[in-house]
């Protein structure tokens, strides 16, 4: 056969090769983006009274996103109250994965310099809170900060406070509970580099004079760079999207853009304003993912 | 001379409760300035344990590590001004080649003008000049070695530590880079002590060596020492061939003993501590034998049946079955046109050149 005959033979069967992945990929496009086309079309209908839309294009629904119209004229204004909760769920997450990333690293750090065959059982541990369900979690944390509860019932009884201190419903509250929930998320992959990690590099700049914090902060942080990006991603995008820790621990009264989201689809009976939030909610989530890709690409690309 | 690093009784028990294993037990050493000084044993045997107590890395169970008299056993690695070149290397993966270099000299706060400076000087030291702006994963295993090598010497440390740096390079270049190293060791006049457990590296490349076996040290001393007069039968056997044969102590004169061999024959042999009547161990290196025609003559000092004749370009060895079982190993050069006139199976003698016998230690 020639050279050319060969490569075309070769083509061929590359062509055969995705078509027997077909299947495949035609359940991924319609379970990934089928569901998306309906938000996005619902997104551009006029709402129905009672909910659901009515099949008539109105960009309305968009216009809702960032501006408000007057109670009694048609006048728009900035909707401050929805830019308030985008703001507060961009800063709550980030604050959420800055907490995670700093109460997690030392955490995996610990796991990672454990001898082999017990750093699984520590694994084991961090994931136990997997197993019991998100809600049941929350409420537990509910429990213990509410004015009544544990931490307010022992400082009351050790005299150390006069009257309880107002934790739950504050913005407090849903970010301690969202690190208490994401930090696995941060844990599992920042142990996962860490291990991977040459640990006689680190003694080579403990060799050549740099101090503990030196090393932290020039040898072994550049090295597990993979990790962090990783964790925080997992960790920023399930906390942008929140719904029920800010939902229990934040008493409907701070609320997180998918509580907004719930609204509008229940009580607020505004679906193409709803369908609206979660593009944009993904938009945040989507430019932000290319912010950290392109910075790790940067920094980090050349890791072997 | 003056002392660079001494190690004091120092042992390393590592575990806790009844699984404790003692990886170096109560060893001394005084390792001169200037000195290029080897610690040489088998695997596992501690070698690694006692450069990482030397470097920081561990802390020792009990004893002193002194660095010119002062006790360093408890300062933290990066106060030491010790510095290793790993095994494996260990450079920065995420620096450049100069980089690397740098990095020490950096961490000791020196300017960015003397920095740069000495990083040229070191990358002309170990000729990779033309590699300085490389990733470390872009060079080949013997620059890696050159770079870990430059790394460590830049800051100017007052003794440098090698965990087997060469055992990862290919035969031609782990020649190469023994010449090299004690090259830099003279340019640099700065204390090197280098592990190994490959007894000809020790042997070419060291000024003393410590023989180590199970977490002590056995013997200390310069290669002619060590491989001359080894302290006992594990060194003996450890550095270089060696033939062993046993017999009792029928004469002394002076240094030198008559010993009656098990096979009746006499032969002299040097000694220090034995008497009269002992029964003594007495080592043969094969270069020291000679295989000759069975009607001896007078340096013969035992028989044996010729088994196997190995040829090995620069010189042959005839391992020859003794009367008591064991095997006898003679190594003779080759000459040209002297083609080997003893045949496998057949009897020969074997003779010994005169004072290269020597009686092992006594109860050794
Ligand atoms: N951290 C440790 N915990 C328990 N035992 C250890 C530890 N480090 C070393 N050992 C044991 O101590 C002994 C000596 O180890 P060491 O690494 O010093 O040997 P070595 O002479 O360098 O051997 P090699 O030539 O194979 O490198 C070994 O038996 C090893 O298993
Ligand atoms: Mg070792």
């Amino acid at each position: 056969m020639s050279q050319s005959a060969i490569r075309a033979d070769y083509r061929r069967t590359l062509t055969r090769r995705w078509l027997l992945s077909s299947p495949a990929l035609l359940i991924v496009l319609l379970a990934a983006t089928g569901p998306l086309l309906v938000v996005l079309l619902y997104s551009f209908l006029k709402a129905g009274p009672y909910g659901g839309v009515l099949p008539e294009f109105s960009p309305e629904a968009w216009i809702g996103v960032v501006m408000q119209r007057g109670l009694f004229d048609d006048t728009l204004s900035i909707a401050d109250a929805h830019l308030a909760i985008f703001w507060r769920s961009i800063r709550l997450s980030l604050e959420t994965t800055l907490l995670t990333l700093i109460f997690g690293f030392p955490t995996a750090y610990f796991i990672a310099t454990r001898p082999p065959n017990t750093r699984e059982l520590w694994l084991f541990l961090i994931t136990i809170p997997f197993w019991t369900n998100l809600l049941i979690r929350t409420f537990a944390i509910l429990q213990i900060i509410r004015n009544d509860g544990t931490i307010n019932t022992v400082l009351l009884k050790l005299g150390l406070i006069g009257e309880p201190i107002r934790m739950l419903y504050t913005d407090g509250a849903i970010l301690a509970g969202m690190v208490y929930v994401y930090l696995p998320l941060m844990v599992l992959p920042l142990y996962a580099s860490m291990e991977k990690l040459d640990f006689r590099i680190v003694e080579a700049g403990y060799d050549l004079y740099a101090t503990p914090f030196r090393v932290l902060r020039l040898v072994i942080i550049p090295l597990v760079k993979p990790g962090i990006v990783a964790g925080c991603i997992l960790v920023f995008i399930p906390s942008l999207g929140a719904y029920v820790t800010p939902n229990v621990l934040g008493g409907g009264k701070n609320l997180m853009i998918g509580n907004l989201i719930e609204l509008q689809f229940g009580q607020g009976r505004n679906w193409p304003l709803g369908s609206a939030l979660s593009i944009s909610l993904m938009a945040v989530v989507m430019a932000a993912l290319i912010v950290y890709v392109r910075n790790a690409d940067k920094t980090g690309g050349h890791h072997g | 001379m003056n002392e660079a690093i001494g190690i004091r009784d120092v042992s390393k028990v590592f575990g806790q409760g009844d699984t404790t294993f003692t990886a170096v037990a109560r060893v001394n050493i005084s390792i001169r300035e200037n000195e290029f000084f080897t610690l040489l044993g088998p695997s596992g045997c501690g070698k690694t344990t006692l450069l990482r107590m030397i470097a920081g890395f561990e802390f020792p169970t009990d004893g002193e590590i002194l660095l010119h008299g002062e006790n360093i056993a408890d300062m933290p690695p990066f106060r030491r001004p010790i510095n290793t070149v790993f095994q494996n290397y260990a450079l920065f993966p995420h620096m450049t080649v100069a980089d690397n270099i740098g990095f020490g000299l950096r961490m000791l706060g020196k300017s960015k003008a003397e920095v740069s400076e000495r990083v040229i000087e070191m990358l002309r030291l170990v000729k990779m000049e033309p590699m300085a702006g490389r990733r470390t994963s872009e060079i080949s295993g013997g620059q890696q070695q050159r770079v870990a090598l430059a790394r460590a010497l830049a800051p100017q440390p007052k003794v440098l530590l090698l965990d087997e740096p060469l055992s990862a390079l290919d035969y031609k270049l782990r020649k190469e880079m023994q010449l090299e190293l004690k090259r830099m060791q003279h340019e640099t006049g700065i204390t090197f002590i280098f592990v190994t457990h490959d007894q000809e590296e020790a042997l070419t490349m060291s000024d003393r060596i410590a023989v180590m076996s199970k977490g002590q040290v056995l013997q200390v001393g310069s290669p002619r020492d060590i491989y001359d007069a080894p302290a006992d039968r594990f060194v003996a056997e450890f550095i270089g061939e060696t033939n062993f044969l046993t017999g009792r102590v029928r004469k002394i004169a002076e240094e030198t003993a008559e010993v009656m061999l098990e096979g009746g024959a006499a032969i002299s042999a040097t000694a220090a501590g034995v008497g009269v009547g002992d029964d003594v161990t007495i080592v043969v290196r094969p270069e020291h034998a000679e295989v000759v025609a069975v009607p001896a003559t007078g340096s013969a000092v035992t028989k044996g049946t010729l088994e196997n004749v190995v040829y090995f370009g620069t010189d042959t060895h005839f391992h020859v079955r003794l009367p008591d079982g064991s095997v006898f190993v003679t190594r003779q050069q080759n000459r040209p046109r002297l083609s080997s006139e003893f045949a496998v199976g057949s009897e020969v003698s074997i003779a010994v050149a005169a004072d290269a016998a020597r009686i092992l230690r006594a109860g050794a």
